[in-house]
Formats: structure tokens, sequence, C-alpha cells
């Protein structure tokens, strides 16, 4: 394998037209005759609908139309399940109820879309919302997942007679009967929330019906371009081939806008049909925090059985997950909660059964994290507190229930994962990673010589060293064509969506090892689905294992056609050829060489022939598609300094260490870690979704909803990385987007007691705040 | 919908004479009028200051200043920094550390730092992190903006 780029720190191809403010997102795509919309939505969770009067708003200058469902007809239904159930699992429930694109009679969370204005401009259409009157009768809203299991409670769906949406058990051993050979049986509670995706660029939405051509056209900073492509298609009765989705650049994704079937998507393309003209929508902060996917709370009930000396039997987590108001995404995160639990631990049994309940809010959808946090926050609480039973230190339990590094790769778990095949843990070493993690924060030194001193300040300096999996890359698969053109430049384009992960530098560094050209020569196009028409999308980690295995064998099928022409037109094996620096040359015959972009030329003449039974040009079509997922893994350590009149953090020492296997380009690995450890500091500390017993969001802006600032922040983050390459894909490569935001609530959970010394402080939910953790040491003192 | 007011902008060193609406928010007079699409638009609210331009010199978030407020004065938008074939030194810092990722939130931050960097040339990295407290970024968990402000001090100071 060609590795001449693998590896490097190269600088971002992206970079030059993204910082210089020339890259265009959503915000900058216009047409002379767009038109602009805007949502009116709902202000209650649950009520009926009787009536809505548009009458008024449709006198205001500049108002084009008034849509309601009733203007929908056939186009009005619910949309698709875009995620099936697990049904490989026995004994599953799976009701299913999918978002529906605008209210007809019920409303069923706060922010549902009742009307829809398009204007001339977005003023004008905002200012026509406030004209639409609307008579609805509020109902009991439900708000909380553990009140909706109990009788009389509100029904979400009243014809479904029950809040269960699915229901999913999975078991490993017996935990009934392991429970009943251990030691110690602890039983505990944990709730874990998680909120926004936040991304800084919120979503947007551009259709443009062409009645002549039949060709719609689609503007969307969606995270699944083909996904788009099909429901629409499917949507409004148009040939896949007849619509096309561009993706522009996109100012961070995160999860939600993997969402497809969205009620805004639907709008805007039956607008743009029935007025024949563009219509657009940009969304804007607030409807962002009503209107668009978000994750949400568990509420986890857990057992963990061990015995004395620190080795545990068996875990038992039945737990809640709030799904919001309808599931379209059935079941992926709490799949990925039961796969992450156990994670690397050498926990013979395992009991795991979720509940997932609907309630009176915006639908759940992973975020970052995706439903693996809960599991790992679960997993290393129960571990500390075994701990904490034994009088162990936290790292030792750790260690004495690891998998071991000698153990036989891969391993099955027999827990089936988010993509309905089973988690296996591909490749690691485990014990590995736990000791450099010890090392690189200092761990030994800070228990034995530094704490010892802070503590007799009276200053509260807390360790902690938690551990976590990262199930990634996981199918179906993801293609790329990549043709050398007559430039020499390389285009290598696929379908897959890109919100700022540095895709257009790591698969040109992957492209270019093959074809054997500068990396800025490599042009990598995404999103667009006329340039390439198979893929999936972004999300659960994927882009760089997935695509990044897909570029590499095309890449090599297109220098296998590069050596076969230069071989043919310099009658010499393929043998003596070597490629690099945009050139095929002949060994030890510095004369004989052509540049890539003659060769294209040559491999795609004009007139005369080509060889009967080989392809013209120098283009190749691939595809890579996983059995499994990759499994990466990591640690993450903190000393941490709690301010004892705010409550503010402050870091004395930051690090992660991660486990990737091959690493593409170390920079945007690390900063890919650095993002992910910033939500995960947001899910500690700072970012919650209030609702109020009503279902009502009550801080829904940036003002009162905390996205961490720089001073929130660790100072310095340091990484360490082991590199295990996976034996799934011929690059080796584990997925690394998600990983930094997963272990990071149970570390501050593990620092802030460390720090506090408490017997009583005992942190079982988070986020955190520091009033939370005042109270809670207050509390902890009293008792 | 109301009487267009009339006014008279220099933004990136042109003087823009426009007719808006009183209530036409700067950063749309900005992006829409002027059809400079640097500057962009993050929360509407003033928080997450992805909008921040230079008004007179000073940062601002366009998004909650009108037009009409721009009558007379002077702006710089992220356009006036560098081109991509010729970055500014601080733009070509943020390539070298990796400063940016989805680049959403990033002219609000290079024009905040642009004018830092102004009151302050050799700042600690304290200062920095103070200094882009008030701008969100998603993406990158500030530790390479804070490292790219710093080397962008020491770049400007080995040059003069």
């Amino acid at each position: 394998m060609e590795k001449k780029y693998l590896g490097q720190r190269v600088k971002r191809n992206e970079d030059p037209r993204i910082l210089t403010g020339r890259g265009k997102y959503m915000a900058d795509i216009t047409y002379h005759n767009m038109l602009h919309a805007a949502f009116l939505r709902s202000d209650y969770p649950h009520a009926k609908l009787n009536s809505v009067d548009v009458s008024a708003a449709l006198e205001i200058p500049g108002v084009i139309a008034v849509y309601t469902a009733a203007d929908l007809g056939d186009y009005w239904h619910p949309g698709p399940v875009l995620v099936p159930a697990p049904h490989s699992i026995p004994g599953i429930t799976a009701n299913s109820r999918t978002q529906i694109p605008i209210v007809k009679d019920m409303i069923h969370h706060q922010g549902e879309v009742i009307a829809m204005v398009v204007a001339e401009n977005r003023y004008i259409a905002e200012d026509a919302l406030a004209s639409i009157m609307v008579d609805s009768d509020p109902l009991d809203a439900v708000e909380n997942v553990e009140a909706a299991l109990l009788p009389g409670s509100p029904l979400v769906h009243e014809e479904l007679g029950t809040n269960i949406a699915t229901y999913v058990r999975q078991e490993r051993g017996n935990f009934a009967e392991c429970k009943t050979k251990a030691d110690f049986v602890i039983h505990q509670k944990f709730i874990m929330d998680r909120g926004s995706a936040g991304a800084m660029e919120n979503r947007g939405f551009c259709a443009n019906w062409d009645e002549d051509a039949q060709q719609l056209t689609i503007h969307c900073n969606t995270q699944s371009p083909s996904g788009l492509r099909n429901s629409m298609a499917a949507w409004f009765g148009i040939p896949e081939q007849r619509v096309r989705v561009v993706v522009p650049l996109v100012g961070g994704g995160f999860g939600p806008k993997v969402m497809t079937n969205q009620p805004e998507e639907v709008l805007c393309t039956f607008a743009s049909i029935k007025l024949q003209r563009p219509v657009k929508w940009l969304e804007d902060r607030a409807e962002n925090f009503i209107g668009t996917t978000a994750e949400r709370v568990q509420v986890h009930d857990c057992e963990i059985a061990f015995n004395k000396d620190g080795k545990v039997l068996g875990v038992r987590d039945s737990f809640l997950y709030d799904t919001g108001a309808f599931n379209p995404y059935t079941a992926t995160i709490p799949l990925n909660t039961q796969t992450h639990t156990t994670g690397m631990y050498d926990i013979p049994v395992f009991l795991t059964e979720f509940t997932s309940v609907f309630t009176n809010k915006m639908i759940c959808s992973p975020v970052r994290g995706a439903g693996r946090t809960y599991g790992v926050f679960v997993m290393e609480r129960m571990l500390d507190m075994v701990a904490r039973k034994l009088k162990m230190d936290p790292t030792k339990v750790r260690e004495l229930n690891l998998v071991p590094a000698d153990a036989k790769f891969p391993l099955e778990t027999g827990i089936i994962a988010q993509d309905f095949a089973q988690f296996v843990l591909d490749s690691g070493n485990y014990p590995a990673v736990l000791k450099k993690a010890k090392e690189m924060i200092g761990y030994d030194d800070f228990k034995q010589n530094q704490q010892p001193k802070f503590r007799a300040e009276g200053r509260k300096v807390g360790i902690g060293v938690v551990l976590f999996t990262e199930n990634t890359g996981v199918g179906p698969y993801e293609g790329t064509k990549i043709t050398v053109g007559n430039s020499g430049k390389v285009f290598a384009s696929s379908i897959y969506g890109t919100q700022g992960q540095g895709h257009f530098t790591v698969f040109a560094q992957i492209v270019a090892d093959q074809i054997g050209c500068k990396v800025e020569d490599v042009i990598i196009e995404t999103g667009d689905t006329d340039k390439f028409a198979w893929g999936t999308g972004t999300f659960a980690s994927r882009g760089a294992t997935v695509l990044g295995n897909a570029y590499h064998h095309t890449a090599t099928m297109v220098r296998a056609k590069i050596l076969a022409t230069a071989s043919r037109l310099f009658n010499v094996p393929e043998s003596e050829l070597e490629l690099g620096d945009g050139m095929v040359k002949v060994a030890d015959m510095p004369e004989k060489f052509i540049k890539l972009g003659d060769l294209a030329t040559k491999a795609n003449p004009m007139r005369g022939t080509i060889k009967p039974g080989t392809e013209p040009g120098l283009e190749a079509t691939g595809f890579y598609a996983p059995p499994y997922g990759a499994t990466a893994y990591g640690a993450a350590a903190a000393i941490m300094e709690i301010d004892p009149l705010s409550f503010n953090i402050k870091f004395h020492k930051f690090i992660f260490v991660d486990d990737c296997g091959t690493v593409i380009n170390p920079m945007i690995l690390d900063g890919q870690l650095h993002g992910g450890i910033q939500m995960g500091v947001g899910n500690a500390y700072f970012e919650k979704l209030v609702y109020d017993e009503n279902a009502q969001l009550l801080n829904g802006s940036l003002m009162d909803y905390l996205i961490p600032r720089a001073t929130d922040m660790p100072t310095k983050i340091e990484i360490g990385h082991l590199n295990t390459p996976s034996p799934l894909n011929p690059l080796g490569i584990k997925g690394v987007g998600e990983s930094g935001t997963i272990p990071i609530p149970p570390l501050y959970c593990q620092a802030i007691e460390d720090a506090f010394d408490l017997p009583e402080l005992l942190i079982t939910d988070v986020p955190l705040s520091p009033s939370i953790v005042y109270s809670l040491v207050e509390a902890a003192k009293v008792k | 919908m109301s009487d267009l007011i009339d006014i008279k902008v220099t933004v990136n060193g042109t003087l823009y004479e426009r007719s808006v609406e009183p209530r036409m928010l700067l950063s749309d007079f900005i992006r829409f009028e002027l059809g400079l699409g640097g500057t962009h638009v993050g929360c509407e609210h003033g928080v997450c200051g992805t909008c921040t331009i230079l008004f007179d010199g000073k940062p601002q978030r366009s998004c909650i200043t009108f037009a009409v407020q721009a009558d007379g004065h002077t702006i710089e938008t992220v356009e006036s920094l560098g081109t991509p074939d010729k970055m500014s030194v601080l733009q070509q810092a943020f390539q070298e550390k990796h400063g940016a990722q989805c680049g959403f939130c990033t002219p609000g931050i290079l024009m905040t730092m642009t004018a830092f960097l102004k009151d302050n040339p050799h700042p600690t990295e304290e200062e920095i992190r103070e200094g882009i407290d008030g701008n969100l970024c998603r993406c990158t968990g500030y530790q390479n903006i804070i490292e790219a402000v710093k080397l962008a001090a020491d770049n400007m100071a080995s040059k003069s």
C-alpha cells in the first residue's frame, strides 16, 4: 500500500475558502425569483387543533401563499420509518408513530408546524405568522418518562392505548442466577439528560421545481443527501434521477441534520411545485430549539453484581428512553446504549432492557455520542461505586475487569447493535489504554503526593479516569467515483455529507497516495447527488472508515487503469512503472514519463481506437461495505479543582487517549477529539433542555442554553494515541467523530467526588451545574 | 412595508449608498444587499458572535444592529482580511493550527481576533481565551483557535 500522505499532518484543502468567507453555506443559496418560507409553530405541547384562519395573513402585501394541512391533499401523510426496529431480537415491542408534515387535528409537541407562509422575503413571511389565528384546546401533556407509564397518564397517541413506543430486552448469560452467586449487589438509579446538537448553522432548505424539465433541485445542509433525495422522490412521485440534492458547506451537523422527511422539507417542496418558484427556508435559533430534533433523557435502573476481589460478575440495566412525540429513528440511540454499557469490560453476564417512551416533546434523534454516552455513564458510575464499596482504587477496579490484552479478537458480545449486527469488539488493547491514561495524567503521583497537600490546604482538587468504547463505521456501505482529468486534477466524488470534519483533505490524502499526485490536486466533491448517486449518509462516525475505505478501494482501481494504460503506451510491463509527482515514470529511464493529465487524454481519445474490451478514461467507481462496525476506544482523565465559592471548575490537567486504528491526519484527528470533548463538557456541566411539567421548553435560546465557551474548557487537552488497526477494513481505520464526547460526564462525576471526598456524595444524575454540585455537596455534608 | 431610509456606509473601503427599511438588520444588509456572504448568522440574538463585524474598528454583532445605525460609519467584514490566494497572517495561522472545522463561526472569530490583536499585539494564552469568550464555536473546543491566534501574534511580531 502506498503511504506517502496517509498519517501525515496535511493542512486542509478547504481552509483558504472557508477562512476567507468565500465558502457557500445554505444562507448563500439564492435564485432571482426565490420565495421565502416561515412556519407557524405550536406554542402548546399537546392540544386539539380546531381551526386555523389564515385570511388576514393573506392580505399582507408580499405574502404569496399560506398553507395549512388542508392544502396538502394527498401529500399529507405521516413520513416513513427512517430506521426500522431491530426485528432480529426476539420478543420486541415496536409501536411506530412517524412525523407528520403539518398538524391536521392534533398537536403533539411544542414547535410542531401548524401553518406555512410563503412570501417575497423573510421579514414579510415572519410578519404574516403573527396574523394567523389558531383555535386550539390544550390537553394535559406527557413530560416525564416515568409518569408516562403510570396508569391514568395522558397519552401522546390516544389510539395506541399506551405511551410505550419500543421495548427491547437482550441478555448475555443469566443475570438472576448471577446475582445469587455474587458477594455484593449494588442497586442504583441514574438519570442522564442530553440536549441540543447546537450546530452553529441552523437547518436550511431550498426547493426549486422546474415544471418544464420535470426536475426538482434541492439545496439543503443535510447529513444524508441520498436519504433526502430518495425521500422527496418518494413523497412527490418523482424519479430519483429527476431529484438533485446539492449540499453546500455545512456549518456543523452533530446528528439532527441526518433526519429526512422533516416537515419543512416536505412543505417547501410542496410550495415550490405549487407556486412554480424556488422556495427557501432558513431556520432561526429559536426554531432550532423547538423545531429540530435533539437528544434527551434516559432513566436507568441498574444493578451490578460483584465479588469482594473486585471482579464484576454481571450487570443489569433497565432503562427508559424519552423518544419524543414520534419515533422515526426507532431505537438507534437505546441500542447504542445497550452495546456500549459493558463496552471493553469482560463482564460475563449482562441483562439490558429498555422501554422507549412517547412524550409531548420534539423527536429524539442522535446527537454526537448518540446513546453510547448513557451506557458508558452508568457503567463507569457503577464501577466507581464498586470501588467505593470495596475501598479500592477506581482504576484498579477497571483494570481487574478489562478484556485482557491477549484476548482472542474478534470478541462477540451477544448484543445486537444499531446496525442490527452483533456488537463485536474487533481489536484493541484495553489495559494499555488505561495504563497510558494513568501515566499521562500522573495518577499515582497525584494520589500519593499532590492530593494530600491540596486536602491539607482545604482545596477541592480531584482526579478522574474513565474508559469508553465507540462502535463506529457501521454499514451499509459508501461508494465513490474517481476520475483523473485532462488537467491532471483528480476529481473524486461521493454523496457523503460533510460538516467540517476535513473530508476535503483526508479523503484527498487517501486518493493521492494511490494515484501518485499531490493532495491539493485531488478535488473531493461531496453531497451532490448528480455527481455520485449512491451512498447513505454521515452518521455513526463512519466517514473515515466506510467512505475512506471506499475511496481507497476506488483509487486502487484507478491506479490499475493508470498502470495498464501507461504500460500499453510505453510498451513496458506494469512492474517497471512508478507513480508519483502527478506522472507515470518508467523506472530507471528518466526520459520516459507522462503526466497524468496527458495520460488521461490518451486514455480517452477523440478519434482513433482504444483497445477493445477496455474502458475509456482513467476512471473507476467502487464501494466499500463493512461486515459490522469497527470499535474504537479510549480513556479520558482529568485533575480538576472546584472553586469553593462559584463551583466553577478549573482543570489542572486534562488528557485523552484514543485508539482509532490507522490515523489519516493527526491534526484533524485531534481536532475531532477537541470538539467532541467540548460537547462532552457541555453534557457534563452546562447543557440541559429544561422542560416544565407541561413539556414546555423553558430555555430555548443561547442566552440560557449554555454551550461551553472558551473559558469553560480545559486550558490544554493533551492527547495520546494507541494505534491498533482494525482488521475489518483494508486501511485499518476506526471512527473517532463521537469519541471525545462519550466519556466526559462520568469523568466529571468521578473527579468531583474525589475532590470533595465526602462518603455520602454520590453523583447519579447529569448534567451537573455549579448550583447542582453545590446542593449535592451541602446535602452530603449534612448526612 | 414602510418608508425607506437612505444610508451611506463604507464597507471594506467601498462607500455604498442604499435605501433600506428601518428594520433591516445590518447582518442582512451586508449579506443580501451588498452580497458579502462571509458574515454568517448563527443565533440572531447577539449571543453566538458568528455575525461579528468591525464597526468603526470595534467588534460588533451585526445581527442585533440595524442597517440604518451604520449610516455614516465604517464596517469591515471577513472579506477585507484576505483572499484564498493571499490570506492574512491570522487566516494563515488558522490553517496552520487547524483553528476552523466547519468554518461557520470562523468569520466572527477572525474579526473579533483581528481587533483584539490590534489592541493587544502580544497576548498571553489566557488573554486570548478571554478575548474569544464571547464567540461560540461548536466544532473545535477552542484550543486550536487559541493556538492559532498566538501563532499569528508571534508571526506578526517577527515581521514588524
